[in-house]
């Protein structure tokens, strides 16, 4: 993480086209997306909402797959949803039926990582502390805040140890102070241990603040629209946010996305002809 | 003590009723007997048949519920699992259910007597297809993301099942089981009505060939307490089991 831009590919979009069936016939989502991301780095994805964005992450996921095209992760295509890639959903999907302790433990002891029952439990110590979830560690998820959620589903994710950390607007549903903390924690986090990031997310502040390189996408069919390289070396911090570069590298990002949701303005204004 | 008062308010209010229409020249009293003749008649009872009654009625009612629902939740998760079977058993489910079990006596008599196996057989059909149809609705509406979260963690299709798949089917299994001892206790009493020799429905039926009114209250009051008295039993169960659900109240 502190020295990013990596040289080794580990995921790589090949000329990656989605078409989806729907009633009205098929509707191209992804249009032939080609992009690399290295080695420990950070890579934000942004564009306008609906655009493909979460179809993408679907992708490296093994959620879905391109209609052409591949997605490699260390240059193997992508089959199915695995234990290497750990998944941050929007909506969390906490399991509630679990305690907090329970849902970390939940991937330790599932087959695919056979975890022994002491580390185990410094896993979950671990992460529990990590997140400050330490003193709930007994609480079902009901009681828990919006943003206690999101850090036990990251600390759920990170205790299978994946060497890809996938987030799909992990902090969209946060207030703007939680998800100000919560970007500062995943921060610390990774500082901590390094992993190959993609974040999906429509606000540009967050995707500035948090990654080494970002990648605009248009409106649907998603293309890339550029690829801006963030100059700002790790750790960070929150006064970063008031630099004139920051402030510079927003407002161009900014401009390029906006353009894009008047593109699709257009787009649905035609559609309703 | 507040809360004892406030359990009991109604209670009280539907004897205080029902004194009051015994009194209240409206009715022929003959034909409503008074609350503590009810009594006194149970306290007799109790000493004779009863027992018997309520343990034949209650023993009935828990073998046709258990082996419905053991058959149910198999069934449903079938059905809720897969769209596409659920596509053409669902006519059938609904066609079946819709058979009230009381119409079905007849037949089930001319099949299977009128011994214990046939109180059983119609007990169990009525908590089948009352029990399946809540359960696999609520299995149909569990939600993808657990799947998709577990999946990303490592679980495969066997783990999946049994530990996001049953946990979160655990209290549609509980409405279930509850909706199938209202209806197996609707049910029951019809059975018992036509053909028992022992049982709460055959005590209401022997009463009603010799006009004691005050037994067909005793009977009808047992029923209702002792199906009171299983589902808080269950709910109890419940709240143990699903602790983890949000609840509005």
């Amino acid at each position: 993480m502190s020295a990013p831009a990596g040289n080794k590919d580990r995921i790589a979009f090949d000329r990656v086209s989605v078409e989806f069936q729907t009633a009205a016939g098929p509707l191209r989502v992804v249009d032939d997306v080609s992009y690399q991301i290295g080695d420990g780095e950070f890579v934000a994805v942004i564009g306008p909402s609906g655009c493909g964005k979460t179809t993408m992450m679907n992708i490296v996921a093994g959620f879905v797959e391109p209609s052409s095209g591949a997605v490699l992760l260390d240059g193997r295509p992508v089959a199915g949803p695995g234990p290497d890639r750990g998944v941050i959903f929007q909506e969390y999907g906490v399991f509630p039926w679990l305690t907090v302790k329970q849902n970390i433990a939940f991937g330790l002891k599932l087959r695919a990582n056979r975890v022994p029952q002491g580390e185990r439990e410094e896993i979950c110590a671990r992460y529990m502390r990590l997140m400050g979830l330490a003193d709930f560690a007994d609480a079902w998820p009901k009681t828990l805040s919006g943003g206690m959620r999101q850090r036990l589903a990251i600390a759920r994710a990170y205790s299978v140890r994946p060497e890809f950390l996938l987030m799909d607007e992990p902090f969209g549903a946060l207030d703007a102070q939680t998800r100000s903390a919560m970007q500062d924690l995943l921060l610390e986090v990774l500082q901590a241990e390094g992993k190959t990031v993609m974040l999906i997310t429509h606000s540009v502040e967050e995707a500035v603040y948090l990654s080494n390189r970002i990648i605009v996408m248009t409106a649907r069919p998603t293309r890339i629209r550029e690829i801006i390289e963030v100059p700002f070396g790790y750790p960070r911090e929150e006064s970063l946010h008031e630099k004139p570069e920051f402030g510079e590298l927003r407002s161009h990002v900014r401009e390029l996305v906006m353009k894009e949701y008047a593109v699709q303005a257009r787009q649905r204004t035609r559609m309703s002809d | 003590m507040r809360r004892a008062f406030f359990i009991l308010v109604p209670w009280a209010t539907i004897v205080v009723l029902w004194y009051a229409i015994h009194y209240s020249g409206l009715v022929n009293p003959a034909l409503v007997p008074t609350p503590h003749s009810v009594a006194l008649r149970f306290w007799e009872l109790a000493g004779q048949r009863l027992p018997r009654d309520i343990w034949m009625s209650t023993q009935r009612v828990f073998l046709g519920v258990t082996l419905g629902i053991l058959l149910a939740v198999p069934v449903a998760f079938v059905l809720g699992w897969y769209r596409e079977v659920r596509g053409f058993i669902d006519p059938l489910l609904n066609f079946f259910r819709a058979l009230p079990p009381i119409a079905l006596i007849p037949l089930v008599i001319v099949y299977f007597g009128i011994g214990e196996t046939a109180k059983v057989v119609i007990l169990f059909y009525a908590s089948f297809f009352s029990g399946v149809i809540v359960m696999y609705e609520g299995i149909a509406q569990i939600s993808p993301i657990y799947v998709r979260v577990a999946r990303t963690l490592g679980a495969r299709d066997f783990e999946i099942f049994l530990k996001v798949i049953v946990p979160l089917t655990v209290p549609h299994m509980l409405t279930a089981l509850r909706v199938a001892l209202g209806v197996a206790w609707a049910t029951l009493v019809a059975s018992e009505l036509i053909a028992a020799q022992q049982g709460l429905g055959s005590l209401i039926q022997n009463a009603a060939s010799f006009f004691q009114l005050d037994i067909i209250y005793v009977g009808i009051i047992c029923i209702g307490f002792i199906a009171l008295a299983m589902d808080l039993g269950l709910r109890a169960v419940a709240r143990q089991l699903v602790a983890w659900q949000e609840r509005i109240a």
